[in-house]
C-alpha cells in the first residue's frame, strides 16, 4: 500500500495505482481531467496531456519533487508522494495551454455535432479554456472518408487520443484502422474505405471523447439532452446485453454502453445490441439512468422527477391503505 | 595537434577494408575482450572512462550499461543509433563511410560486455549508400571469423544486422527507433518502462549512438583511466564535431574536449575563421535543438571565462546565457545572417518531424511555424514575439519525448538573445529585404 496526498487530501492505495486513479478514489473537484486515458483500455493515456499534475514530493524515501509536470494517468504513486493539481498555478496554466492546443484546430462545429452535450472537449474547454482564441490561421481540414456502415468519422474533430485504436486492438478480432501520416497532418483512417466491419466496432463510438466517431443510426435524430437515458438489458449471445437506451417518447433513438461517472464505458456491447435493436420491445427496461458527468444532460434530467413520482405514489398507496 | 581516437587512421588509404583496418591495429579490442576479459570488467572500464553518450543527451555510457536488466533466458540487444537526423550533424555518416570497421569492432566488443547475441544498426533512409558500405564491412567480418559462430574460436557468437529507416527524424528518439525496428510506426513510447528493461521486442536493450560505440575499442585497449585522462573534468575523451556554416573549413573534426570555442572557430587546425573575414554573429553549438548563442556568449561565459568545448562549459549559465554540447552539430552564423529566418527554417523542420502523438508538440509546432512564416514574409503582427514565447513555454517539458523541447528551445533562445530582430521584422516589414540593418541590432 502507498499513501498519497493530492491537493491536501490523503488516501491509501494499492501499489501500482496511478495518481489519476488515486484522485478518482478520493473524488470531488480535485480529479484531473482525462481525455485519452480510459479505465477499460490497457496502455491508454499519456497522449493528450490534460491530466498533468505536479509531484511536489516524490516519496517518503526520496522526497525530491519531480522535475517536470507528469501525466497523472501514467504515473504510479509512491508511498508518501505529494501531488498538486488544482492547488498549483503552474499545473493550471500548463493545462490551459494543453486545452488551447487541443482547440486551435478544432472546427468548433458543436451546433451540428451529435456529440454536443456529452463531449469531453466541451467540458474541458468550459472548465479550462479561454474565452477567445489566439489562433488566427485557417483551421485544419481533412477529406471525409467513409470508414464503414455504422460509424461516421469526422477527422476534423479528432483529438488523437488513440482510444479507438486501442479499442479495436483490444476488443475486436482485427484492427483495420490507425493513425496515418505525421504530426498535425496525422489522421485516424482505415486507408481502405468502408473497412470497419466487425461485431464490436461500435464501442469505438463510445470511447471517442469527441464527435469524431458518431453513430450513423442516431445521426441528427436529436440533441442528446432531449433524450432520456434508461438502463436496459436483453439476452444477447455476443455481449452482456446491458446497455443504456436513449429514448424520445417511446422511440429508442440510440443504444450505447453504460458509462461510469468519468464517461468511460463500464462494459463493451455488441453491434447487434447497439445498431439493430431499436424497438422498445427488444429490451427489459430497468429504470432511468443517472448521468453524472455531463451538465447539459443532467440539467434536463427527469430521473429525479421519476424518483419523486415513485415516492409520491408510494405515499398515496400508503394513505389509501391507512384510510382503509 | 590534439589526440585522435576515432579519426586517427582516417587518411590511411584503404582503411575502409578489413585488411588495412587490421594492419592498423583494428579488431585488437575484440581479441583482447573475448579472450582475456570478463564482461563485467569491460563495463567497469567503460564506467571508469567517463564516456558519455554522443547522441545528444550525454548520459554516462557505463551507467547505462549497468542498468541493463539481465533476466535468465531472455535475449538482450545492443542497438546502434545511426539515425543522425539532427540538422547540422553529420559526424556519424563520416565515421561509418570512412572507417566502417571501427563501429563493427565497437559493437562486437560492447555486445560481449552486455551479453548480447544480436545487435543492430538502425540507419536513416537517406544514408542508404552508407548502409551498403556497412553491409560490405559486415560481410568481410563474417568471412574473417569476427562475426558469426564462435568468434575467434571463443564461445562468443554474435550477429549484426543493418536496418534502414524511412527518413524520419523522430526515429532517432530511442523508443521510436525500437518501434520502427519492430516494423511499426515510429512513435516514441511512453516511459517507463525504459529500454534497459523492456526494449526491442520487449527484451532488455541498450541503445547507443554510433560515436559512443566506436569509442569503446580504445577504452578496452587502453583502459578506462587512460581515456578519462583525455578531455576535461566530466567531459572525458574526444568528440566529433560537425562544423558548418560561415566558416572557412567546414567538416568533421575530432577534438579533445576542453579546447576553447574561440580556438575551434578561428584556428587553422579546425574551422579556420569566419568566411570572407566577416564578423561572427551567433553559433548553434550542438545541433539545431540546442539554444543559439550570440557571439559574445559563445566565446565567453557570463562570468567572462573563455567558453570551452565541453558538456559543462557549454551549458554554463543554464539556458539564460548558456547552451549544450548536444550532438556536436556546430553551426556558425556571420553578421549577415537573419536569425529570424534561420529560426523559421528550424521551426519548419520540427513541425514536419513531429510524430503527432501528444497535443502540445503536434499542435504547437505547426502554430509556431505559421507565426514565423508570416513574420519572415513581412506580415508579422504586434504581439507575435510574445505569442511565440508563450507557445514554446507551453510545449517545453510537457511532451512524451524530447522533440517537443527540441522544437521549443531554438525559439526561446532566439527570442531571448535576438528579440530586437523579431521586432524589426514585425515593425518594419519594408526593410526586411535588405539585411544590412540587422547588423546594427546585433551589438
Ligand atoms: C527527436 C530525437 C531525435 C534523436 N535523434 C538521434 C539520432 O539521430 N542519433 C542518436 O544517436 N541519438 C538521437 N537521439 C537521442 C536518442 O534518443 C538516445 O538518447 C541516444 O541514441 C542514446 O545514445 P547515447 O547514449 O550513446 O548518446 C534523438 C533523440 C530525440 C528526442
Ligand atoms: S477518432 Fe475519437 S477515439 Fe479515435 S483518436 Fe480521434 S478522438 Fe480519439
Ligand atoms: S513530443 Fe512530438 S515527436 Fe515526441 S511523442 Fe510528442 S508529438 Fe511525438
Ligand atoms: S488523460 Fe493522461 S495524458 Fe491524456
Amino acid at each position: 500500500m502507498a499513501k498519497v496526498t493530492i491537493d491536501g487530501e490523503s488516501i491509501e492505495v494499492p501499489d501500482g495505482t496511478t495518481i489519476l486513479q488515486a484522485a478518482r478514489m478520493i473524488g470531488g473537484d480535485n480529479v484531473p481531467p482525462a481525455m485519452c486515458y480510459h479505465s477499460k483500455l490497457k496502455t491508454s493515456g499519456g497522449y493528450c496531456r490534460t491530466c498533468i499534475v505536479k509531484v511536489s514530493k516524490g516519496s517518503e524515501k526520496d522526497p525530491r519533487p519531480m522535475p517536470k509536470l507528469v501525466p497523472s494517468c501514467r504515473t504510479t504513486v509512491m508511498d508518501g508522494m505529494e501531488v498538486q493539481n488544482n492547488t498549483s498555478a503552474e499545473v493550471l496554466e500548463a493545462r490551459r495551454g494543453v486545452v488551447e492546443f487541443l482547440l486551435i484546430n478544432h472546427p468548433l462545429d458543436c451546433p451540428v455535432c451529435d456529440q454536443a452535450g456529452e463531449c469531453h472537449l466541451q467540458d474541458l474547454g468550459y472548465e479550462n479554456g479561454a474565452a477567445k482564441t489566439r489562433y488566427d490561421f485557417p483551421r485544419r481540414k481533412f477529406n471525409m472518408i467513409d470508414i464503414g456502415p455504422n460509424i461516421k468519422m469526422h477527422m476534423t474533430r479528432c483529438i488523437m487520443c488513440f482510444r479507438c485504436v486501442k479499442t479495436a486492438d483490444q476488443i475486436t478480432d482485427n484492427r483495420v484502422h490507425g493513425m496515418l501520416f505525421r504530426g498535425d497532418a496525422s489522421e485516424i483512417s482505415t486507408y481502405i474505405e468502408k473497412a470497419i466491419i466487425n461485431d464490436f466496432s461500435g464501442n469505438m463510438i463510445d470511447v471517442c471523447p469527441v464527435g469524431a466517431l458518431t453513430d450513423k443510426t442516431f445521426r441528427f435524430k436529436s440533441r442528446v439532452w432531449f433524450t432520456k437515458p434508461m438502463d436496459a438489458h436483453r439476452d444477447c449471445k455476443k455481449c452482456s446485453g446491458k446497455v443504456a437506451l436513449w429514448e424520445k417518447g417511446n422511440e429508442v433513438l440510440r443504444v450505447t454502453s453504460r458509462k461510469d461517472k468519468w464517461g468511460e464505458s463500464e462494459e463493451w456491447i455488441c453491434n447487434e445490441c447497439r445498431f439493430d435493436k431499436k424497438d422498445i420491445k427488444d429490451w427489459v427496461i430497468e429504470g432511468p439512468r443517472h448521468i453524472d458527468r455531463h451538465s447539459v444532460i443532467s440539467l434536463n434530467h427527469y430521473e429525479n422527477v421519476v424518483a419523486k413520482l415513485k415516492i409520491d405514489i408510494a405515499k398515496q398507496q400508503k394513505q389509501i391503505v391507512d384510510k382503509k | 595537434m590534439g589526440k585522435k581516437i576515432l579519426l586517427e587512421h582516417i587518411n590511411v588509404p584503404g582503411i575502409k577494408s578489413l585488411d588495412v583496418y587490421r594492419q592498423n591495429g583494428g579488431y585488437a579490442s575484440v581479441e583482447k575482450a573475448l579472450k582475456t576479459m570478463a564482461p563485467d570488467v569491460i563495463v567497469e572500464e567503460v564506467k571508469k572512462s567517463g564516456l558519455r553518450g554522443r547522441g545528444g543527451a550525454g548520459f554516462p555510457t557505463g551507467m547505462k550499461w549497468s542498468f541493463l536488466a539481465k533476466p535468465e533466458g531472455v535475449e538482450r540487444y545492443l542497438v546502434v543509433n545511426a539515425d543522425e537526423s539532427e540538422p547540422g550533424t553529420f559526424k556519424d555518416r563520416y565515421l561509418m563511410e570512412k572507417i566502417p570497421h571501427i563501429l563493427l569492432e565497437g559493437m562486437i566488443t560492447s555486445s560481449f560486455a552486455l551479453g548480447a547475441k544480436t545487435s543492430c544498426i538502425y540507419i536513416r533512409g537517406e544514408y542508404f549508400y552508407v548502409s551498403r558500405i556497412l553491409e560490405a564491412a559486415i560481410e568481410e567480418a563474417y568471412a574473417a571469423g569476427l562475426l558469426g559462430k564462435n568468434i575467434l574460436g571463443t564461445n562468443f557468437s554474435h550477429d549484426i544486422f543493418v536496418q534502414v529507416g524511412a527518413g524520419a527524424y523522430i526515429c532517432g528518439e530511442e523508443t521510436a527507433l525500437l518501434e520502427s525496428l519492430e516494423g511499426k510506426r515510429g512513435n516514441p513510447r511512453i516511459k517507463p518502462p525504459f529500454p534497459a528493461v523492456a526494449g526491442l521486442y520487449g527484451c532488455p536493450t541498450v541503445v547507443n549512438n554510433v560515436e559512443t560505440i566506436a569509442s569503446v575499442p580504445y577504452i578496452v585497449m587502453n583502459g578506462g583511466d587512460d581515456y578519462a585522462k583525455i578531455g576535461i573534468g566530466r567531459s572525458t575523451g574526444t568528440k566529433l564535431i560537425s562544423a558548418s556554416g560561415h566558416i572557412n573549413k567546414p567538416g568533421v573534426y575530432e577534438i579533445e574536449m576542453g579546447i576553447t570555442v574561440e580556438d575551434f572557430i578561428y584556428s587553422e587546425e579546425y574551422c579556420g575563421g569566419i568566411l570572407n573575414g566577416k564578423k561572427l554573429k551567433a553559433v548553434v553549438a550542438g545541433g539545431s535543438s540546442v539554444p543559439i548563442l550570440p557571439a559574445e556568449l559563445i566565446l565567453r561565459t557570463e562570468k567572462g571565462e573563455p567558453r570551452l568545448m565541453s558538456y559543462e562549459s557549454l551549458s554554463d549559465g543554464g539556458f539564460a546565457t548558456g547552451t549544450m554540447l548536444g550532438s556536436g552539430g556546430f553551426m556558425v552564423y556571420d553578421e549577415t545572417t537573419s536569425i529570424v529566418k534561420n529560426l523559421y527554417t528550424f521551426a519548419r523542420f520540427y513541425h514536419h518531424e513531429s510524430c503527432g502523438q501528444c497535443s502540445p508538440c503536434r499542435e504547437g509546432t505547426g502554430w509556431m511555424e505559421k507565426i514565423l512564416h508570416r513574420i519572415v514574409e513581412g506580415h508579422g503582427k504586434h504581439g507575435d514575439t510574445d505569442l511565440l514565447w508563450d507557445i514554446q513555454r507551453k510545449i517545453e517539458g510537457n511532451t512524451i519525448c524530447p522533440l517537443g523541447d527540441a522544437a521549443a528551445w531554438p525559439v526561446a533562445s532566439a527570442i531571448r538573445h535576438f528579440r530586437a530582430e523579431f521586432e524589426e521584422y514585425i515593425n518594419h516589414p519594408e526593410r526586411i529585404k535588405e539585411f544590412k540593418h540587422l547588423q546594427e541590432l546585433v551589438s
